[in-house]
């Protein structure tokens, strides 16, 4: 079965702080959604694969994040660990559209219907 | 046949211009009409005729005789009061007439008089000309008093040669420094010191409100109220060109007389020159330029065709004893650079403002001697690329060949001073760099203290340690702030001073940061500097802060937070534990704690639930303790006399005093402090950032302990006799920590790097000095005190304690 994703409205662009992030709570954990400096936006499960601190409470530069628990700094766009240390987080898509942002969740195309 | 030429004015212009007409062999008849009653002299030493250094007649340019040799009938004392161009003839306030073929106004400028209540009281002067000067000599008895309105060029050589004269002057100044459209800040300063150090009083934003006196002057009074007595009352703020004549003749006239790259009017037969003139928008009230303009009207009346296409100005002061010199445009702007010189012990200073490797701007203090030949690069245009490393050290080094930058440093003598602010020569710093074999530039601050207070002559020590060190020298021992920039975090703060850098952008942009928006390291450290240099102005930037001090709680290992309430001094009551316990209870708060600066922890606490605890802590009045910050965290303190059998003063009050003094302020990394009652020390003061330990004689101040990853016992600063000094004392000893301290660095890190010696003698040593940066400390705090729980309880960041959405259960299948 293919699973394409169903984009779902959460919020404004707006609402997310220019070089900063939101928190979207779903039942499956936290997921973070940035806006870098430029307005690009990432989606990124919110625990660090470090230690599994909150991504979305780092401070953001770059089209990066520094975790606020011990300072990881994981790519936004692959959800990659930088620099020496190895792991990475599961990313999610995410566009805008009209200024609002759009998360792409899948689930199963006869429960989505 | 013979030309006929008036000259409407005798100044030093037309003066200049008739010279080159007639060194040219002009056959010219000429007519001038003067409305002062003497010949042409010399108006830029108006002020040593004030001083008494010169008199009248040593000022002469022109005796009568030079009007008589070239034939030119000059009616002194007579004013024209109309042109009649159909007729080209002009009519003088007496009756006399000329008829010209060619008219040169050269009608000067007139003094601006601020129109504030009494300003045509007699005793009100101005100062242009002789008249001015004689009548401020009449009214200049010994002992008289004066108030000269306006710190430009001529209202500070009006008051020196005031004073010069023995009368008791005071010199207002609207803006925050002297001759501001010359200097920069820095020069303006060090020229109001020298000003007031030759007993002139100088107050600068003062806003004039009204001369006082009933028949004659008898004061000045300002607008916050300050009235200053005056026997007379000079107004020196500035000129406005005499353009009246030429416009009721239907002549061009904007500020001033309109004249083209000729110096010609909108009339043809019509010229002008000299301050009257407005010439590609600019009036000029410097001599040279003048007298540029006036050759080139000589130069084309003898049949030439050369044009004045404007002239970059430079000023000197005419003040004996004070050398100051500036040219061009000293502004700061994002394409110009600057080399800078200063040498405080002998008070010069001297900065060139550089853009596309040509010297736009100069500002010289103290030393002038070069001014000429910067002046003339500046003038030329010249590339000083090849000269850049040594230029600033002037005409001496630039000879022949490009010089090694050390070679110029390796020419001065022992002796020469480096370090200004600590008073380091040359030979302390070679000697101690070869004795103690010592390679960084941080080793070298630590063993000899050079460059390590302002930093202004931190180039300066590293070209003395390659000279010293050779291959050994590694410049770039210089740690960097982090991977955006090369910058350390010293240069970052003087360059954020120096070039007046007031957002994260404009700074990143202003010193080539190398990443779009910086990183975790630099953006905190940004952010604090800024705030620390600009308070009340800058915008806190909530995203460059780490997350506890965004949110204003402490970020925990599974992303919860702990909230820990302020209790001044370590003092509570039972109404407050009530309501903490209260809190706890309600929001199912997981742990409770006491903390090892005596007050109460709260950990668990979900995010969003925050606001909430605030509210309900607030109504008890509690407020934020800052747990979270790069700033005051607690005052710890033991019972004193209160209770204590041994406790020698109050240490309990003296503690909430120094934590209700101390609070909200900003600082490079934490602050604990502590207050002991008795040498007995409960409180354990000797290993705190700040802590007091009470004596029987009053109180003894330490300050550079730790008790973290370093134990270190605390340096004594001093003892004093009273709370306030301990108290005023501490609020120095932070703020120099503030100015000083680089991001992340522990009291005791940067007490160590700077010296205990230096910081005592800047805060204990030097009571002005320590005075300087309590208030500057003070001025801060008006803008840092305000609970940041109370203002998020009241909405402020709500986007911070919320989800951005919540996704319900059935769409989230996976």
């Amino acid at each position: 079965m293919t699973r394409h994703p169903t984009w779902l409205d959460i919020g404004a662009l707006a609402d997310i702080p220019r070089r900063g992030a939101r928190q979207v709570a779903t039942p499956d954990g936290p997921i973070a959604v940035f806006r870098t400096h430029d307005d690009a936006v990432f989606a990124i499960e919110d625990r660090c694969p470090h230690k599994g601190g909150p991504l979305s409470q780092g401070i953001v530069h770059g089209a990066s994040v520094t975790c606020p628990l011990h300072n990881w700094v994981i790519d936004l766009q692959t959800g990659a660990a930088q620099g020496a240390d190895e792991g990475c987080a599961r990313t999610l898509p995410v566009r805008v559209s009209d200024d609002r942002v759009l998360l792409g969740l899948h689930m199963a195309a006869e429960q989505a219907a | 046949m013979t030309r006929k030429l008036v000259v409407v004015g005798n100044g030093m212009s037309p003066g200049r211009a008739l010279e080159t007409l007639f060194e040219g062999g002009s056959d010219y008849e000429v007519t001038i009409f003067n409305a002062e009653p003497r010949v042409n002299y010399d108006r830029i030493m108006l002020s040593p005729v004030l001083s008494g250094e010169k008199t009248y007649e040593e000022i002469v340019i022109h005796g009568d005789d030079w009007y008589e040799r070239h034939g030119v009938t000059l009616h002194k004392g007579r004013k024209v009061v109309h042109i009649d161009r159909e007729a080209r003839r002009v009519l003088a306030d007496d009756g006399t007439t000329a008829e010209y073929d060619t008219l040169l106004l050269a009608t000067g400028s007139s003094p601006v008089v601020i129109p504030v209540p009494g300003h045509d009281l007699p005793g009100v002067l101005t100062y242009r000309d002789l008249d001015d000067v004689e009548a401020m000599l009449a009214a200049a008895n010994h002992g008289a008093r004066a108030v000269v309105i306006g710190g430009g060029l001529l209202g500070l050589e009006a008051a020196a040669g005031l004073q010069r004269r023995g009368v008791d002057v005071t010199v207002l100044h609207l803006m925050p420094t002297l001759m501001e459209r010359q200097l920069d800040a820095s020069a303006g300063y060090l020229l109001q010191a020298a000003v007031e150090e030759r007993g002139i009083k100088v107050i600068t934003r003062a806003n004039t409100h009204a001369i006082l006196g009933e028949d004659r002057v008898t004061g000045v009074k300002l607008d916050d109220g300050t009235e200053i007595p005056a026997d007379i009352v000079v107004m020196a703020v500035g000129i406005r060109p005499n353009a009246e004549l030429a416009k009721a003749a239907g002549i061009a006239v904007n500020r001033g007389v309109l004249v083209d790259d000729r110096l010609l009017t909108s009339d043809p037969n019509v010229l002008a020159v000299g301050e009257c003139v407005e010439h590609r928008g600019v009036c000029y009230g410097l001599v040279a330029p003048l007298y540029e303009m006036a050759r080139t009207i000589g130069r084309n009346l003898l049949g030439e065709d050369v044009e004045f296409r404007g002239l970059a100005t430079s000023t000197k002061l005419k003040v004996t004893g004070i050398d100051l010199f500036s040219a061009g445009d000293f502004l700061d702007a994002k394409d110009r650079q600057e080399i800078v010189l200063r040498d405080a012990a002998r008070g010069v200073y001297k900065r060139l403002v550089l853009k596309d490797d040509r010297i736009i701007g100069v500002v010289l203090y103290g030393d002038t001697h070069d001014g000429a030949w910067f002046f003339q690069l500046l003038k030329d245009g010249t590339d000083i690329s090849q000269l850049r490393d040594t230029l600033i050290f002037g005409q001496g080094y630039a000879g022949g060949a490009p010089l090694d930058p050390t070679a110029a440093v390796a020419a001065l003598s022992d002796d020469a001073e480096i370090c200004g602010c600590n008073g380091v020569c040359k030979s302390r710093i070679v000697g101690t760099i070869s004795a103690k074999g010592l390679t960084s530039l941080d080793e070298v601050r630590a063993h000899t203290k050079a460059s390590s207070s302002c930093g202004s002559c931190t180039g300066l020590v590293e070209q003395l340690m390659a000279l010293t060190l050779g291959d050994a020298y590694d410049p770039a021992a210089v740690q960097p702030m982090c991977g955006c920039t090369d910058l350390g975090h010293d240069d970052v703060r003087r360059l954020i001073v120096a070039k007046g850098l007031k957002s994260i952008p404009q700074l990143m942009q202003a010193l080539e940061w190398k990443t779009s928006c910086g990183c975790a390291k630099c953006r905190p450290a940004l952010n604090y500097y800024l705030l620390a240099t600009w308070p009340g102005e800058y915008q806190d930037d909530g995203q460059s802060r780490f997350i506890n001090e965004r949110v204003h709680a402490n970020i925990q290992r599974d992303g919860t937070y702990s909230v820990v309430p302020r209790m001044w001094g370590g003092m509570t009551t039972p109404q407050e534990l009530r309501a903490i316990a209260d809190v706890a209870d309600k929001f199912a708060i997981p742990s409770v704690k006491v903390t090892g600066g005596q007050r109460i922890d709260l950990l668990g606490v979900k995010k969003q639930d925050l606001p909430a605890v605030w509210a309900d802590l607030n109504a008890a009045g509690l407020v934020s303790g800052h747990a979270y910050a790069k700033g005051l965290r607690t005052v710890k303190t033991c019972v004193g006399t209160d209770w204590c059998r041994f406790g020698t003063q109050d240490s309990t009050g003296l503690g909430i005093k120094l934590e209700k003094a101390m609070w909200g302020s900003w600082t490079p990394h934490k602050v604990k402090m502590a207050v002991s009652g008795c040498p007995r020390n409960c409180a354990e003061a000797t290993c705190k950032d700040f802590g007091v330990v009470c004596v029987d004689s009053g109180y003894e101040l330490h300050f550079a302990g730790a008790a973290g990853m370093h134990v270190k016992g605390t340096e004594v600063l001093c003892t004093v006799p009273t709370e306030q000094e301990a108290l005023e004392t501490c609020m120095a000893v932070i703020q120099l920590y503030r100015e000083q301290g680089r991001y992340l660095e522990r009291v005791y890190k940067w007490a160590d790097r700077v010296g205990v010696d230096t910081v005592r003698r800047q805060v204990v040593e030097d009571p002005e000095r320590r005075r300087a940066l309590y208030e500057r400390f003070l001025f801060s705090q008006r803008f840092a005190q305000s609970d940041p729980w109370a203002e998020r309880v009241a909405g402020k960041d709500a986007h911070e304690f919320a989800p951005l959405a919540t996704v319900p259960f059935q769409e989230a299948a996976e």
